[in-house]
């Protein structure tokens, strides 16, 4: 199994807009994958139909070798999504506890589960106050934390350093780039940071619901005839070709 | 144990919203003895007016503790003007009551009172021919209608609170991270039903305490009788709040189903007499789970009815209940597919 994930002419459209285009996209095992795109251009669709949330129109989508939906998926696939997902009227713990009683952890499992993801998301201080007074990166970096604790073998997260400070980003990167090179996970990550989608394995840039060039970030820059992924941004939010 | 999970943060959830929980505890009780106030205001100073009888039957009254006045003639007008709760018309043997009815409690402590103040001075009960100024001996008081009361409460609080919960499950994108999780949707609604049904089971147990030992309304049969009915109900109205609320897109919208969902049902729970509906409506009210919970409550605390005799209602409830749990584990596919 080389690909962890293929998609296989998917389609979305909500009402009478056509919100992905049949595409095609193959994301290889054990390594850091980043979707880009303007905003609008369907990637929360696209990484939602992945997750199992949105049924597709047209096509199937494949994960570790089962076509999604699959139950046992579910235990291996850990979702960030795009707003914070959060039981605001519990605390950081309280939250974290909750979501790895649902992956059917042990008491001694959770705690470590718990103590290892906050520690990566530099929580473990806040872990006892109530989510309702985090403030917006403390709790993006608990929804991250969230993610983390099944310890899944594909990681899809949803812009996952909004409002989240430079040191922090860093720090969060680095677990992220130890997760695939030590763990081989595979990580799905989609950021309108030109500086994260560098440090990417692979690109896919989607615009109008199409995959319009996917490749390495060097390839990207080749293909474009650009200096930065900035330029390579721009030219293809700007229409051409 | 995820279903455990669910109803441990459903608990922590509602002790932490300090208001919910005091509205959904004391709030009925609030309500309950307000009502019982109003329809039960102490039936003291009952003025009744004899006309064409002797003075044995005037001291009769008077030591029934009546305010009597002996009079000539008197009339239904004058019952009205004069604020009268009686009017006692002895003629040839036979005995006319009239009876003001303006408060069904005074009307019936007159009844009762009179009875008893009579039966002293006969032998035998008298036979009192017995007329109505407003409504009939079928208006119903507070005892008759305080046990719907009670299933009320527990329906309108349970169906706001666990709809308004789910509500903002989905709307905050909580219930579409719990679908990524390995759940299954059974297990939500499960959840659910049992963490608000403890909720409610706690909230009807207080409520009925109170009711019955601090307002002194009747009990009749059997208070685990009571309970279970209400459990029932509670299930009834959290199914029904969580599968609205998926047609609700914020708290106000939820509200709105108040009068559409609720206030309807309260008309055929007992308050207004069902006899002297028309067939179409009350066809209507058996459409409405607050019907059968009505009809169970008032039967076993007011009427002493047995389990045997309130089982079709329960198993009535327990119907709509199950038909709206499977509705709403159905819905939730809109959200994942397994
Ligand atoms: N549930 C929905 N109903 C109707 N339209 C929707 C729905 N969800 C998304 N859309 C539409 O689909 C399009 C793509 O939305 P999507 O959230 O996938 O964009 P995105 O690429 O993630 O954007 P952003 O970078 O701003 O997060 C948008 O035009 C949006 O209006
Ligand atoms: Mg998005």
């Amino acid at each position: 199994m080389k690909n962890a994930i293929s998609i296989d002419g998917i389609a979305k459209g909500f009402q009478q807009k056509k919100v992905i285009q049949p595409l095609s996209l193959n994301i290889e095992k054990g390594g850091i994958f980043g979707l880009l795109g303007p905003s609008g251009c369907g990637k929360t669709t696209l990484i939602k139909m992945i997750v199992g949330l949105i049924k597709p129109d047209a096509g199937k989508v494949t994960v570790l070798d089962h076509e999604v939906p699959n139950e046992a998926l579910l235990m291996d696939v850990g979702y960030m999504a795009q707003s914070d997902a959060l039981y605001t009227e519990l605390t950081g713990a309280e939250n974290l506890e909750f979501f790895a009683k649902l992956y059917r952890f042990s008491k001694k499992e959770r705690r470590e589960r718990i103590q290892y993801a906050a520690e990566i998301v530099q929580l473990t201080n806040d872990l006892n106050v109530r989510v309702a007074h985090y403030s917006g990166g403390m709790k993006r970096r608990l929804s991250l934390a969230v993610a983390l604790i099944q310890n899944p073998e594909i990681l899809i997260l949803d812009e996952p350093t909004v409002g989240i400070d430079p040191l922090l980003k860093q720090s969060i990167w680095e677990e992220l780039e130890r997760l695939r090179n030590e763990d081989e996970k595979t990580i799905i990550i989609t950021t309108h940071v030109m500086g994260e989608a560098e440090r990417c394995d692979k690109l896919a840039m989607l615009r109008e619901g199409e995959i319009i060039a996917a490749g390495t970030p060097e390839a990207l820059k080749t293909q474009f005839a650009a200096e930065t992924l900035d330029d390579v941004f721009l030219r293809i939010g700007g229409g051409l070709k | 144990m995820r279903i455990a999970s669910l109803v441990t943060r459903i608990t922590q959830q509602m002790r932490r919203d300090r208001r919910t929980l005091a509205l959904f505890f004391l709030a009925p009780l609030l309500i309950l003895t307000l009502m019982y106030f109003i329809f039960d205001t102490e039936a003291s100073d009952l003025k009744i007016v004899v006309t064409g009888s002797d003075e044995t039957i005037v001291k009769a009254l008077k030591q029934a503790d009546f305010q009597v006045t002996a009079a000539e003639e008197f009339s239904r007008e004058k019952m009205i003007e004069k604020d009268t709760d009686g009017w006692l018309h002895v003629e040839n043997g036979k005995m006319k009551l009239t009876l003001l009815n303006d408060e069904p409690t005074r009307a019936k402590a007159v009844q009762m009172q009179m009875m008893q103040g009579l039966q002293g001075n006969e032998k035998n009960t008298p036979s009192i021919e017995e007329k109505y100024v407003y409504g009939d001996a079928n208006t119903k008081g507070f005892d008759t209608f305080s046990p719907m009361l009670v299933s009320f409460f527990v329906f309108f609080f349970v169906f706001l609170i666990a709809g308004i919960a789910l509500l903002k499950e989905r709307t905050s994108g909580t219930l579409e991270r719990l679908l990524a999780t390995p759940i299954k949707r059974y297990e939500i609604v499960a959840g659910y039903v049992i963490g608000y049904g403890l909720f409610a089971l706690i909230q009807t147990i207080i409520v009925v305490l109170y009711a019955v030992n601090v307002l002194d309304i009747v009990l009749v049969g059997s208070i685990w009788l009571v309970l279970l009915t209400n459990i029932l109900v509670a299930l009834v109205a959290l199914s029904l709040g969580t599968l609205l609320s998926s047609f609700a897109t914020s708290e106000f919208q939820m509200v709105q189903f108040i009068p559409l969902v609720i206030v309807p049902q309260v008309f055929f729970t007992g308050i207004f007499p069902l006899d002297g509906m028309s067939d179409w409506l009350q066809k209507i009210g058996k459409v409405m789970p607050l019907y059968y919970a009505s009809d169970a409550m008032n039967g076993i605390m007011y009427k002493g009815f047995t389990f045997n005799e309130v089982l079709l209602d329960l198993l009535i409830l327990l119907a709509f209940a199950i038909v709206f749990i499977t509705i709403n584990i159905i819905s939730l596919k809109k959200y994942r597919a397994l």
